[in-house]
């Protein structure tokens, strides 16, 4: 399958500052597999070191959260749109110890 | 120096309040300095020490911010107890080096403070924010 990604600001630098890039790919893990083979060290923005989704980087099939669509085995079709985006996320904390973005919780 | 008009303010100090206990979060769309939407977004943590904006919320603002020919200039979000400086969460958590990363401390809930800051590499540096009538924040601490 063919599909079309579009890469957040942040990703640009691996793609050559192109801000949709086309993949190949059955289902959202597939693909970004192949963008990474494309476009080398972008994997490691998005993945934790087991292979899941990083809780901090979001991932939509037209405009739909991956997470609720079987997240990394979501399904793919000619012609669907996938966007990547990183998570808006911070917070005052307050004893909490402190959040780290790695190795985060994944939510599946 | 980021601007902000009275009515973007009081629509973020509102939704602030709104939100209280928890974290409150918006997106600012502009253009340069000038701020010309707010996104107030959904806190999809609830937490009263975290945020996570919506992520469904936050493609479709961004989507329509790309839309309208306008750039993401701020992230808001309100720390409920504590100063109104970046956390160390909020440091390790900012992908956005592009956007102002604005906070409203309702440490004290009569006298909200809000303050600007670009957030690089985890080096955090203070910028000044305009609110239309009034002085603008000071870019250092004093």
């Amino acid at each position: 399958m063919a599909v079309e990604v579009r890469i957040p600001t942040i990703l640009r630098k691996h793609t050559g500052g192109a801000k949709a890039v086309t993949a190949e790919g059955d289902t959202v893990r597939d693909l970004l597999g192949d963008l990474d083979r494309r476009y080398p060290g972008i994997a490691g923005q998005l993945f934790n070191a087991d292979g899941s989704l990083h809780r901090f980087v979001n991932v939509y099939v037209n405009d739909e959260d991956v997470r609720f669509l079987g997240a990394l085995d979501a399904k793919l079709d000619d012609g669907d749109v996938v966007a990547i985006l990183p998570a808006v996320a911070g917070g005052g904390g307050g004893g909490s110890g402190g959040l780290k973005p790695s190795p985060p919780v994944d939510r599946g | 120096m980021l601007e902000l008009d009275q009515d973007q303010y009081e629509a973020l100090v509102a939704h602030a309040r709104a939100e209280y206990p928890n974290e409150a979060c918006a997106l600012l769309a502009g253009r340069g300095d000038a701020v010309e939407r707010v996104y107030a977004l959904p806190n999809a943590e609830a937490s009263p020490t975290f945020y996570v904006v919506e992520p469904k919320a936050q493609l479709r603002a961004m989507t329509e911010m790309d839309d309208l020919g306008l750039d993401l200039v701020g992230i808001f979000h309100s720390h409920v107890a504590t100063e109104a400086y970046p956390s160390r969460t909020d440091v390790e958590l900012a992908a956005y080096p592009d956007a102002a990363y604005l906070i409203l401390s309702l440490a004290d809930r009569d006298a909200p403070v809000l303050r600007a800051f670009r957030i690089r590499d985890g080096q955090v540096d203070e910028e000044p924010v305009q609110v239309a009538g009034r002085q603008p924040t000071p870019s250092r601490r004093p």
